[in-house]
């Protein structure tokens, strides 16, 4: 069996124990992404044909809400916190900084797929603020000396392209 | 105990054993394991006290919990020590030994490590949070060794629906989700609507950047929310309730499964509630999915049902025409989480808190430029003043204090002035800003108010769903006079175009995130035009945040 079908066999028990409901498209929608790591056009259009819903209500659907990702994410994740706290605190000048660093932008990925670079309104762990997450790690109270070590040792060591 | 089918008298006896339980230990050591301690290496800490008091052999005298939020987020991890509320901050697995040594084996608090700032607990009053860092989430015997479910016990036993809804009338009990609608009558509503099913939604769709008192709340005590829930389902004839929540929140989402499937387990919601043979409700969870707007009353209600999350005009209201078109009732989850204690000790004595007008406590997120950031929860009526330099500890670094934020990205940017101006729905509407969801943003002189009120607008373009134009095109018109003015090229006709626009996306838009979103540039234009004056005139940025090129470059 491939990889694909497993994953297929998952997508299907997800349908069902919602009883293929148009009102679980939500909680289907984050399984699928759990499953599949980001919604790609044909996983949408299986999820509308599963559903009996137009593949216009569920990408609809899918680019209102911002978690949902319609592309591959890089091998490591970066998010910066842009909620209020860690504006004030200054997180704009750690992400100015990553970006220049590794050169990629906030929304984008390195050219080689290692990295992606994401902006995330409040974790809520604001009394910590500035916060990066790194992969599923959270560095508080972070300055970007801190914040370019951990994602290059998160990188394996490879120096970063400049 | 799982499994087992609760009847009424049952309560009072689990409660007893779990007391008899808990008396069996002389110390109890309560680590918080929320979102704010746990990325400091929390869970370390506690395994670390583990270990520690059985190494010094204390395990028989010495409970270890894993407990939710206490409070002081800035020094975590942290720890309590009952009896005697002893708080240590910024606990390492190192320092664990000693303390169980010291504090537990010898009796001798160690004092270089408690939490030096009493006056932080002092003028707060922790009802919502009665439980929080006490008891141990997880556990729903520490919920009811606390009286947990006692209400609901009394509400099924000895009162009718009405009755319910009288005493919560009678406390004055206002939403605190933001608009400060009265809760009592809000239920009478839901309860005189004809058409069922009926269907209760509890607001944990914790938006706002900046605040996070509502997960605090869900990790710490997700008993409590259940237990409101349940109880406000009894009044108004509901027998389904979802908990609309952040995807973002994952520990608090695995808290509130894990207790409500305990809760299913006792049968405190089922077919049959507590054997008594009136009452059902089933309660499921619902995610959100990264969109602010979604905790506006009507669009977390498209949501819930799978849809995008748009508002649409009212009327007609959700208590009467909700989800489904049914009659539903949508309450946040601190307003939920105050219903126990109502039931417990009656409408007159929550009356008797607060304001006359604005009754009880509210919770804040203190953050920002703070020298003790966390969450509280404050009588209402208390000042800005006392939240922010008696129990905040005022500006770090000798900073100069410039300003404060209340009520999220779109609530309003205060000046020193109106420091005074107390704490509630009323008076925070009257100088500009809103209680909104709680948060409390503290702003120093290294912020320009300008780029601030840039920065919220900026947000809300991105939250704001699109759907009426005020605040979809208004919104993005205002961002570019923003951008002209921190570019260098602002006029001072820009200052009138602004005011205008933002009293235009206030009156005209469809919901609250419009009708609100133009807060921070009203406030920062009525309360700092100084500082908009000297960017448009001298091209001057004193907290040096204007000006960048960087910007100038990306256009």
């Amino acid at each position: 069996m491939t990889t694909d079908d497993k994953r297929r066999i998952m997508l299907e028990k997800i349908l069902k124990d919602n009883n293929y409901k148009a009102s679980a498209l939500l909680e289907i929608l984050h399984s699928a992404q759990e499953i599949y790591g980001y919604l790609d056009k044909d996983l949408l259009m299986d999820i509308s044909g599963s559903l009996n819903l137009p593949p216009s209500h569920v990408f609809g659907v899918v680019t209102f809400y911002s978690f949902f990702k319609l592309r591959k994410q890089g091998e490591h994740v970066v998010t910066g916190c842009l909620g209020t706290a860690c504006y004030v605190k200054g997180v704009e000048e750690i992400m100015e900084a990553i970006e220049e660093e590794f050169n990629l932008k906030r929304g984008g990925s390195t050219a080689d797929g290692k990295l992606s670079l994401l902006i995330t309104r409040c974790i809520g762990a604001c009394a910590m603020a500035p916060n990066i997450v790194v992969d599923d790690e959270v560095i508080g109270k972070a300055t970007k000396e801190i914040v370019i070590e951990k994602i290059k040792q998160t990188l394996g060591g490879i120096k970063a392209e400049t | 105990m799982e499994g087992l089918k609760l009847k009424l008298d049952d309560l009072q006896k689990i409660a007893e054993q779990e007391i008899d339980f808990q008396r069996a230990y002389k110390y109890r050591i309560n680590v918080c394991c929320s979102s704010g301690c746990v990325p400091f290496g929390a869970l370390k800490v506690l395994k670390a006290f583990e270990d520690a008091v059985k190494e010094l052999g204390v395990d028989k005298e010495c409970k270890v919990a894993r407990t939710g939020c206490i409070g002081t987020c800035s020094v975590g991890p942290a720890v309590l020590i009952e009896p005697g509320d002893y708080l240590y901050q910024s606990v390492t697995p190192e320092k664990t030994r000693e303390i169980v040594r010291d504090h537990i084996v010898l009796g001798l608090p160690v004092k270089s490590m408690l939490y030096k700032n009493e006056a932080y607990f002092t003028k707060q009053h922790r009802l919502v949070l009665r439980n929080a860092g006490k008891i141990d989430p997880s556990r729903i015997q520490d919920y009811i060794s606390a009286g947990g479910y006692s209400a609901l016990a009394k509400c099924l036993a000895t009162m009718t629906p009405q009755g319910v809804i009288y005493e919560i009338r009678t406390s004055g009990l206002r939403g605190r989700g933001g608009a400060g609608f009265q809760t009592g009558q809000k239920w009478a509503l839901v309860s005189r609507a004809h058409n069922s099913p009926k269907y209760i939604v509890a607001n944990l769709d914790e938006g706002d950047p900046g605040v996070f008192a509502n997960r605090t709340l869900a990790e710490a005590d997700p008993h409590a929310i259940i237990e409101g829930m349940l109880i406000a389902a009894y009044a108004i004839g509901a027998e389904k309730g979802y908990i609309y929540i952040r995807s973002e929140y994952p520990l608090a989402i695995q808290t509130l499964q894990k207790a409500i499937a305990q809760a299913k387990a006792m049968s405190l919601i089922g077919d049959n509630i507590l054997e008594l043979g009136t009452f059902k409700f089933d309660l499921e969870l619902r995610f959100g999915a990264g969109a602010f707007v979604a905790g506006e009353e009507t669009a977390i209600l498209a949501s819930v049902e799978g849809r995008r999350a748009m508002p649409r005009p009212r009327p007609p209201y959700p208590a009467n025409s909700g989800l489904w078109q049914k009659p539903t009732l949508i309450q946040n989850v601190e307003t939920l989480a105050n219903i126990p204690l109502i039931i417990q000790n009656g409408g007159q004595w929550f009356s008797k808190m607060g304001t006359p007008k604005c009754t009880g406590t509210k919770c804040f997120s203190l953050t920002g430029k703070i020298n003790n950031p966390g969450l509280i929860e404050v009588p209402m009526g208390i000042t800005l003043r006392e939240v922010v330099f008696e129990i905040g500890g005022g500006v770090p670094d000798g900073k100069k204090f410039k300003a404060v934020l209340v009520g999220g990205p779109s609530g309003g940017c205060l000046p020193e002035t109106l420091l005074e101006s107390p704490i509630d729905y009323d008076s925070l509407t009257k100088v500009g800003a809103i209680m909104g969801s709680g948060g409390i943003v503290v702003i120093d002189e290294d912020s320009c108010m300008v780029d601030t009120a840039r920065f919220f607008t900026e947000f809300c373009i991105d939250e704001s769903c699109g759907k009426c134009t005020p605040c979809r095109a208004g919104l993005a018109r205002e961002k570019e006079i923003f951008d002209k003015i921190t570019h260098g090229q602002g006029e001072m006709s820009d200052i009138a175009t602004l005011e205008k626009s933002s009293v235009f996306i206030r009156d005209a838009s469809l919901c609250g995130l419009g009708q609100t979103a133009p807060n921070p540039v009203i406030t920062t234009l009525r309360y700092f035009k100084d500082e908009y004056i000297q960017h448009i005139v001298e091209k001057k940025c004193e907290a040096g945040k204007c000006f960048k090129t960087r910007d100038e470059a990306e256009e």
